[in-house]
C-alpha cells in the first residue's frame, strides 16, 4: 500500500486533509459546511472523484489482509463497505486496464452512483434544513431536561399513580401481572383504540398496493412469474432451523398471550411473536404450505371477529365516558388461568388482531396483494 | 453489572449512530437489528420484560423484515447482496464495453 493511500484511509479526524490526488474534506462538519457554501455539485464532485479513484485503482487487499481494524472509520462512506471487497478487488490486468476510461466514469452514468437531484432551488433552504433540525434537536432536549428525573424517589407524579396501581391493581382486575392490567382493564379503552389503529394501518397498506392492481391478466401473470422467482428455493439451512424454531415459536407466542395476566407479556407481545412465526414458516416453506392454513379469508375471520368481540366487551366506554362498568363476571383465584375476568379473552383477541397484522403486512409488501 | 451496563447502552448508541450513517441500505436494517436486540436486553436489565418480548419480536424481528421486504420491493437487494448502486458499478466492471 502507498504512502498516500494510507493517509487517505485513516484521515485525522475533525479536520480536513488533502490527500490522496483530489481534495478530500474529511470531517462530518466540514463536509456540512461545504454542503452549505456549495451546493450538491461539491459533494457530486468529492464522490465522483472517490468512486473513480476506486475504479482506477481497485487496492482492497489491505483491509483483507490485516489492516480491518481501520474499517470502522469509514462506516458512513457506501462505496467503502466490505460488501464490495470481493467483487471490486478485480485488480487483474484486463480490468485494471479499461476501467479508468470506461463509460462509467463518464456523467450519464452518473445517477447510477449519486442519483443527485436539486431539490434545493434557493441558497437558504439549505440553511433553513440545518435551522430547523438544530431547533427541533434542542425543543427536544430541552423537553427531556424537564422531565422528572428517571426513578427518582421523590417524583410525585410517579410515586402516586404507580403505588396506586400497585396497591389496586389485584383487588380491582384480579391480574397478577399489573402491566397487563393496566392495559387491558384501567387503559382497555385506549387499547380498543390500538387494535383499530392495526387493523386500519394493514387496511391502508392494502388500499395502496392495490392501486397497482389494475394492470391487465398478462402483466400480473408476469409479475406472479417474477415473484416466483423470489420464493424461496428449498434452502436447506433456513428450512431446518425453521422446522426445530417454528413450534417453540408459536408455543412461547400462545404462551404468553394465554397467560398474559399471570406473567410478563400479554395479547400484543404474544400476537407479535406468533405473527413472527407466521413469517419465519411463509419464508422457510413458500405460500402453498402456508396457505393449507393461513389465507386471507382467516386473515379476514380472525381480525374481524376479535374486533368485534373486543368492541363488545369494551365498546360501551364509549357511552359510559370511558369509565367501568361491572362485568359480573368474578376475579377467580388470583394466580389461576381463568381469572382475572375479562382479561383473557381480551389478551387472546389482542393478540389474534396482532398477529394476524403482523403477517398480513409481511405478506403484501412481499406479494402486492393478500 | 455496572460495565455490562454501560457496554450495552455504548452498543445502543454506536448501532444509532451508524444506521444514519451508512450509505448501504442493506446494512442500515441489519444494524437497526441488532440495535433493537440489544435494546430488549437493556429492558431486561430495567426490569421491564414485557417490553423486551415486544422490542425483541418486533424491533428486532417483524420490523426489519418489513424493511428487507420493502428494500426487494423498491430494488434496492440485487440477488448478490450488495446494495444496487454497488451492483451496478460492479456490473459495468465485469461488461466494460456497455
Amino acid at each position: 500500500m502507498s504512502e498516500t493511500e494510507h493517509a487517505k484511509r485513516s484521515p485525522a479526524s475533525g479536520s480536513s486533509t488533502e490527500t490522496g490526488s483530489g481534495k478530500k474534506r474529511s470531517s462530518a462538519f466540514s463536509r456540512l459546511m461545504d454542503w452549505l457554501e456549495n451546493g450538491d455539485e461539491a459533494l457530486e464532485q468529492e464522490m465522483e472523484a472517490t468512486l473513480s479513484e476506486e475504479d482506477a485503482a481497485p487496492d482492497h487487499s489491505s483491509a483483507v489482509s490485516g489492516e480491518g481494524d481501520e474499517r470502522p472509520e469509514h462506516a458512513g462512506k457506501g462505496a467503502e463497505t466490505p460488501y464490495n471487497i470481493p467483487y471490486s478487488n478485480v485488480n487483474t490486468p484486463k480490468y485494471g486496464k479499461i476501467i479508468p476510461n470506461s463509460p462509467i466514469n463518464k456523467p450519464d452514468n452518473a445517477d447510477n452512483r449519486t442519483r443527485s437531484v436539486d431539490f434545493y432551488g434557493k441558497w437558504w433552504y439549505r440553511w433553513a434544513s440545518v435551522i430547523i433540525c438544530l431547533l427541533v434537536i434542542g425543543l427536544l432536549m430541552a423537553v427531556v431536561t424537564m422531565m422528572p428525573q428517571f426513578g427518582g424517589a421523590d417524583t410525585l407524579v410517579d410515586s402516586e399513580v404507580s403505588a396506586y396501581y400497585v396497591e389496586h391493581t389485584l383487588k380491582d382486575t384480579g391480574a397478577v401481572n399489573i402491566v397487563t392490567g393496566i392495559i387491558l382493564d384501567y387503559r382497555g379503552f385506549d387499547t380498543l383504540g390500538e387494535s383499530h389503529v392495526l387493523f386500519i394501518a394493514v387496511c391502508a397498506v392494502l388500499l395502496m398496493l392495490s392501486i397497482k392492481g389494475e394492470k391487465n391478466e398478462k402483466e400480473r401473470l408476469h409479475s406472479a412469474a417474477m415473484e416466483q422467482l423470489f420464493e424461496p428455493k428449498n434452502d436447506v439451512i433456513l428450512q431446518s432451523a425453521a422446522r426445530i424454531l417454528t413450534p417453540i415459536v408459536f408455543v412461547f407466542g400462545l404462551y404468553i398471550v394465554f397467560n398474559g395476566h399471570l406473567s410478563p407479556g400479554g395479547g400484543f407481545s404474544g400476537g407479535a411473536v406468533l405473527g413472527a412465526g407466521l413469517i419465519l414458516y411463509q419464508n422457510a416453506f413458500g405460500y402453498e404450505k402456508i396457505e393449507r392454513f393461513f389465507t386471507h379469508r382467516t386473515f379476514r375471520a380472525v381480525s374481524v371477529v376479535c374486533l368485534l368481540s373486543y368492541s363488545l366487551m369494551k365498546g360501551y366506554h364509549f357511552f359510559t365516558g370511558a369509565n367501568h362498568l361491572e362485568n359480573g363476571i368474578s376475579a377467580g383465584q388470583p394466580g389461576s388461568i381463568f381469572s382475572a375476568g375479562l382479561l383473557l379473552p381480551l389478551n387472546i383477541v389482542v393478540g389474534g388482531v396482532v398477529a394476524c397484522t403482523m403477517y398480513a403486512l409481511y405478506t403484501m409488501f412481499r406479494r402486492g396483494e393478500f | 453489572m455496572e460495565a455490562l451496563n454501560v457496554i450495552l447502552l455504548l452498543f445502543v448508541i454506536v448501532c444509532g449512530a451508524a444506521v444514519s450513517l451508512t450509505k448501504n441500505l442493506l446494512s442500515s436494517v441489519v444494524i437497526f437489528t441488532a440495535q433493537g436486540l440489544v435494546l430488549s436486553v437493556i429492558w431486561i436489565l430495567l426490569r421491564s420484560p414485557d417490553l423486551a418480548i415486544t422490542e425483541a419480536s418486533v424491533g428486532a424481528g417483524v420490523s426489519s423484515i418489513l424493511m428487507f421486504a420493502a428494500l426487494k420491493k423498491i430494488d434496492a437487494i440485487d440477488k448478490k447482496g450488495g446494495s444496487r448502486d454497488e451492483n451496478a458499478k460492479e456490473k459495468s466492471a465485469e461488461n466494460p464495453g456497455e
